[in-house]
């Protein structure tokens, strides 16, 4: 069982952060980043070609942070792998060590620096989610054939409270639940009253006590970061009140931590809230200050695995 | 029915490059509904080859013919006694028709003048959306007649994805979000419950090898 799950399943407030691999061949940038955020986080997530734009792969920077003693979540989407290719490379990442993993749509390759590539999404998430599950409890590849080692993973999912209707969101939740996810990163929070509203939908479904549910935050950088997300990052919700403390300020950066600060002290408030993820790509060195300021420091540890 | 536009001129130019005499074939099925290869397109194709021809002083023959069906051996045989003095044809249908008049006549070089887009229908006037991407297992029973293989942007049996916004797709404000229109269709009939079950993936078997249906009450050997 990997550390995250030993905690959230002890009932600890869980805290994840994110890595995003370099666009090069470079480990020592995966080393560096991950000096930084070691011993700030439960669990370390590792994007997969995130926003389409070829990376080191996912697969292999998660195997790079085991042999750091981090614990990894590998991300795994959709976009660029057919139902071969994603069976293959999940034996591949339990076998590597790997023990979590977040299973995801992907973004459209339109958004990445390859748009001209075809997506694949041969599975959509929730099937990604159900042949996991079904590798790992039934010992069964996709098309029923046994295994004799299964990969068994703590399967993570993710959700979006800001697109489209909240009544159609908790319903897509509670699909991944159906289909086998244990936990839960969302999109990023800004705006708690809408995050609040979601919470109480999910709650009303029973569903915050069959996943573990983490709120996605995350810094930020600059007024002009707050207002592109605002306007131009689809499945983005950043309130007013926002932009205005971050004109307000004459210390960008300091009151970007102070914000998300504040946001996961708020969570921590929201039943069902199990804990949170800190997405500071590019920005790792604010997941320390921002895991002390929440009063989440120092990290719980389960011991070795 | 099959959408298809013209090719940009430049790039028909550069096919029939070093090529004297043209017959230019129209088509008068799907691909003339959109406006791609009717009369009117096949003769301002003509003019505009020629017109370009005298800039060059480069002299071009063209002639022009109009099919019923290019997909169909039947009609594309007629054009038999055209060909003779053709050193290529330019063919203005779908893919389909191209390869037709190609297999026909072997020995004679085929262009496409256009290209094929998708299964779809017009809308308003001027505009056309892709509907159908002939998956071989039709769902639109489950589905409220909405298809999300052919109309969400990375088709999904199990959507919405995290970047729809609004009711709109996150690859553009112009697409609406087949998975929105799905559920509010649903909604609107009290039938959300087709959401619940989880959709298997699906079966690409028969899609992966080029189609094929064998009719025995049809065949006539």
């Amino acid at each position: 069982m990997s550390n995250l799950e030993k905690l959230l399943r002890a009932g600890e407030f869980a805290v994840t952060a994110e890595l995003g691999p370099p666009k090069s061949a470079d480990r020592g940038v995966i080393e560096e980043k991950a000096e930084i955020l070691k011993g700030f986080a439960d669990a370390i997530n590792i994007t997969d070609c995130q926003t389409a734009v070829v990376r080191l792969s996912s697969i292999a920077s998660a195997a790079i942070l085991t042999s750091l003693g981090l614990e990894p979540i590998a991300q795994m989407t959709c976009r660029d792998r057919n139902r071969i290719a994603l069976q293959s490379d999940i034996l591949g990442a339990w076998a590597l060590g790997i023990k979590n993993i977040l299973l995801l749509t992907g973004d459209h390759p339109k958004f990445g620096n390859h748009p001209e590539a075809k997506g694949v999404f041969d599975l959509d998430s929730i099937q990604l989610i159900q042949m996991v599950k079904q590798m790992k409890e039934e010992k069964k590849f996709l098309n029923g054939e046994e295994m004799k080692v299964e990969p068994k993973f703590f399967i993570g999912a993710v959700e979006n409270p800001f697109a489209g209707s909240l009544a159609l969101r908790a319903g897509r939740l509670a699909k991944k639940v159906a289909a086998g996810a244990e936990f839960l990163q969302t999109q990023i929070v800004y705006n708690l009253e809408k995050f609040s509203r979601w919470m109480e939908l999910v709650r009303e479904q029973g569903l915050d006590e069959k996943i573990f549910i983490l709120a996605g935050v995350a810094p930020i950088k600059s007024v002009g970061m707050a207002k592109y997300m605002q306007k131009k990052v689809p499945g983005m919700d950043v309130p007013e009140e926002i932009i205005s403390r971050m004109e307000k300020t004459t210390d960008a950066k300091a009151e970007g931590i102070q914000i998300c600060i504040d946001i996961i002290k708020a969570l921590k408030e929201i039943k069902g809230v199990k804990g949170v993820h800190i997405m500071a790509i590019e920005w790792e060195e604010a997941v320390p200050e921002i895991v002390r300021g929440a009063g989440l420091y120092p990290r719980p540890s389960m011991g070795e695995n | 029915m099959i959408v298809a536009e013209l090719k940009p001129f430049s790039e028909i130019e550069e096919m029939i490059k070093g090529k004297q005499h043209l017959l230019l074939v129209g088509c008068a099925t799907c691909t003339a509904i959109c406006f791609a290869s009717g009369n009117r397109e096949v003769s301002l194709l003509d003019s505009q080859l020629k017109l370009k021809s005298l800039m060059k002083s480069k002299e071009v023959f063209t002639s022009e013919r109009m099919l019923k069906r290019s997909c169909e051996h039947e009609f594309v045989e007629e054009l038999g006694s055209f060909i003779e003095k053709s050193e290529a044809i330019l063919s203005l249908s779908c893919g389909v028709g191209v390869q037709t008049i190609a297999d026909c006549f072997p020995e004679i070089e085929v262009y496409p003048a256009l290209n094929t887009l998708f299964i779809g229908r017009p809308d308003e006037s001027g505009v056309w959306k892709e509907y159908c991407q002939a998956c071989t297992d039709c769902l639109l029973h489950l589905t409220a007649g909405i298809c999300p293989i052919a109309r969400c942007a990375k088709g999904l049996l199990n959507g919405p994805c995290g970047g729809s916004q609004e009711g709109k797709c996150e690859v553009s404000p112009d697409i609406p979000c087949a998975w929105q229109l799905i559920y509010d269709r649903l909604e609107t009939r009290g039938e959300l419950h087709l959401l619940d079950e989880i959709k298997k993936p699906k079966d690409w078997s028969k899609k992966n090898l080029p189609g094929r249906v064998i009719r025995e009450d049809l065949l006539l050997r």
